[in-house]
């Protein structure tokens, strides 16, 4: 069985990102960069899968510019065979970035492709599903569990109320939340093979994949600020502050 | 200019998240339908149809949409939005699934998470954990959009007298089955529509301490809600987990008991109207948005706070 992850370049998680103070763009720059936290949950999944016999080929595919390179590198130091990089300029939409997966998919015919539930940076949360619809394949989404069964694969999914358990037929997406893995470090000389492991490049148009934005970001701003609070010496004058000055209890 | 709000319910009841999106949708303005997609959902459509200012509500009663299943449902909703300019849902687990099905089967891009309507085709909506609004501006003919509960007030749930339409459309993907839901039942407010919310994180130490919450959120009538750590090490289930991908929620009064105050927890709680934080390390992140902060050993100071209640 073959697997496909895709992952995704964003700012590193401990990073505080703020908007530029001309409210052009958010300022990127000199940040430190990594590979999506879920998108590194996808890959650590995948080589749970092969370590164990069910996959035997996982491929990681990243879209956007060439320095995603990198986390492709990443990916294949955690224990991805080969990478594919689908070369984009600027911050592709994850509609065009599920078309581009789709046609990934169309060369590559993986029977589970595993993506992040949403990339920090964005916070869309989109593309696994849309990457769904245009293939017609079912999709098990924020998932903390996964098993895969004869032709299909189980998927507890993080919901509102709870947990629900979901058999969705292969070839299948996955999406995962927190609790799927926690992901291994790369070792070094895991680190040092992943750089002769095989990355082919592709582009938008070798997919015949238009990339033709349909929303512009006009603007930023910083979030609004709350008022500096103060420290309360003991209980009691904290239930009095909630009672008579902020009456919220 | 029309639009379509997909109702988050369980087939007899209709969410509040509904009425957070009509709010939405009120903003953007025009016609407003509601889809209500279930089976024996009945009694849902006929609370939806006592929406204030809701023209129509669409109900697809059908066994293959039981459990809300993204394939299903995301081919209904892209049948039955094809007519409108709009299609609205709350950005619940439910919304987050489906939506971004319809967006892709209509070819247009979803705006995910709006915190507000700046014009028909313009959005402000949360990037980088909330640390970023953009305002964002869509050129697509049809606008798929999720709505970020806690930026909109909900609509009135009674007063309207809505026509209720059957809507005889079967889509059976035939690609994913539902087997089984573990579902807490509490006698708690939920945690997304409580107005007081009492959290705990990795200082509770384990599970069984969230019981020195439980005393509080009875008296208070709270919610009782958690941080990644908490969950991750198993003290709490995951639907308690608040942040920026867990839930988002703005109370009137939000607690934080041992909880640092890293940004992805933030990201879903600093909304909050008033926000406490009980921490013994007083330089933790958290007490920067709490207005009132305790600096103190929570296993001291929850008792207290318990019997002076
Ligand atoms: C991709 C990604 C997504 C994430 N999403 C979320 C999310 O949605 N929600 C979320 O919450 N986190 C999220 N996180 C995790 C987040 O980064 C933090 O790790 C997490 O919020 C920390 O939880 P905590 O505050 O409970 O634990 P800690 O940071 O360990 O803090 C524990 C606090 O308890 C205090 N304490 C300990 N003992 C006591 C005591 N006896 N009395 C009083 N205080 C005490 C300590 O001083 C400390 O401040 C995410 C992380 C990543 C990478």
């Amino acid at each position: 069985m073959k697997a496909l992850v895709a992952v995704k370049r964003v700012v590193d998680y401990n990073v505080k990102v703020r908007a530029k103070t001309d409210g052009t763009d958010v300022d990127l720059n000199n940040v430190k960069m990594a590979i999506n936290p879920f998108c590194e949950i996808a890959v650590e999944e995948a080589v749970r899968l092969k370590e164990a016999g069910t996959v035997a080929e996982i491929v990681a595919v990243s879209v956007g510019e060439s320095s995603c390179q990198e986390q492709i590198r990443t990916a294949l130091a955690l224990g991805a065979d080969r990478g594919i990089h689908v070369e984009v300029e600027g911050r592709p939409e994850p509609l065009s970035i599920a078309k581009l997966l789709k046609a990934v998919i169309a060369q590559e015919s993986p029977d589970l492709v595993i993506l992040g539930k949403q990339s920090i940076d964005g916070d869309n949360n989109q593309t696994g599903q849309m990457l769904g619809a245009l293939t017609g394949m079912g999709q098990g989404t924020f998932a903390s569990e996964i098993k895969v069964t004869d032709g299909a694969v189980e998927v507890v999914r993080e919901v509102d109320g709870g947990l629900q358990t979901v058999s969705i037929s292969l070839p299948a997406i996955v999406t995962t939340d927190l609790r799927l893995n926690e992901p291994r470090y790369a070792s070094l000389p895991n680190i040092m093979k992943a750089k002769k492991k095989p990355l082919e490049t592709l582009t938008p148009e070798q997919l015949s994949v238009s990339v033709q934005p349909h929303v512009t970001q006009i603007g930023v701003s910083p979030p609004p600020e709350r008022a500096a609070g103060i420290k309360v010496e003991n209980v009691s004058q904290l239930v009095d502050k909630l009672k008579n000055e902020a009456k919220v209890i | 200019m029309k639009t379509l709000v997909i109702a988050e319910h369980d087939n007899t009841t209709l969410k509040v998240a509904t009425l957070n999106a009509v709010a939405a949708a009120t903003a953007i303005g025009g016609d407003i339908d509601i889809l209500v997609a279930g089976a024996q959902c009945g009694p849902a459509a006929e609370a939806a149809a006592k929406v204030p200012g809701v023209a129509k509500v669409i109900c697809a009663d059908h066994a293959v949409y039981e459990h809300q299943l993204a394939e299903n449902i995301g081919l209904l909703v892209a049948e039955v939005g094809a007519d409108y300019d709009n299609v609205l849902a709350a950005s619940t687990a439910n919304g987050k699934n489906f939506m971004p099905r319809v967006a892709a089967l209509l070819d247009v891009a979803q705006i995910s998470d709006i915190l507000s309507v700046e014009s028909a085709d313009t959005f402000k909506r949360p990037i980088y954990a909330g640390n970023v609004i953009a305002t964002v501006q869509s050129s697509d003919p049809k606008k798929v959009i999720t709505v970020r509960t806690t930026a909109f007030d909900a609509a009135p749930a009674e007063g309207g007298s809505a026509t209720i339409e059957a809507c005889t459309a079967v889509h059976d993907a035939g690609v994913s089955k539902f087997l089984r839901e573990e579902v807490a039942k509490s006698d708690r407010p939920e945690l997304t529509s409580a107005s007081v919310i009492i959290s705990g994180g990795r200082g509770m130490q384990n599970g069984d301490n969230f019981s020195l919450l439980e005393g509080i959120a009875d008296k208070l009538n709270a919610a009782i809600g958690a941080s990644r750590a908490a969950v991750d090490a198993g003290f709490v289930p995951n639907d308690y987990q608040v942040g920026q991908t867990g839930k988002i929620v703005a109370p009137d009064l939000y607690v934080a008991v041992g909880i640092s105050g890293a940004i992805q927890h933030l990201a879903g709680m600093k909304d909050s109207k008033v926000i406490v934080a009980i921490n013994k390390d007083e330089d933790a992140p958290i007490f920067q948005v709490a207005d009132y902060g305790l600096v103190a050993d929570l296993f001291e100071a929850l008792p207290e706070l318990e019997a002076a209640l």
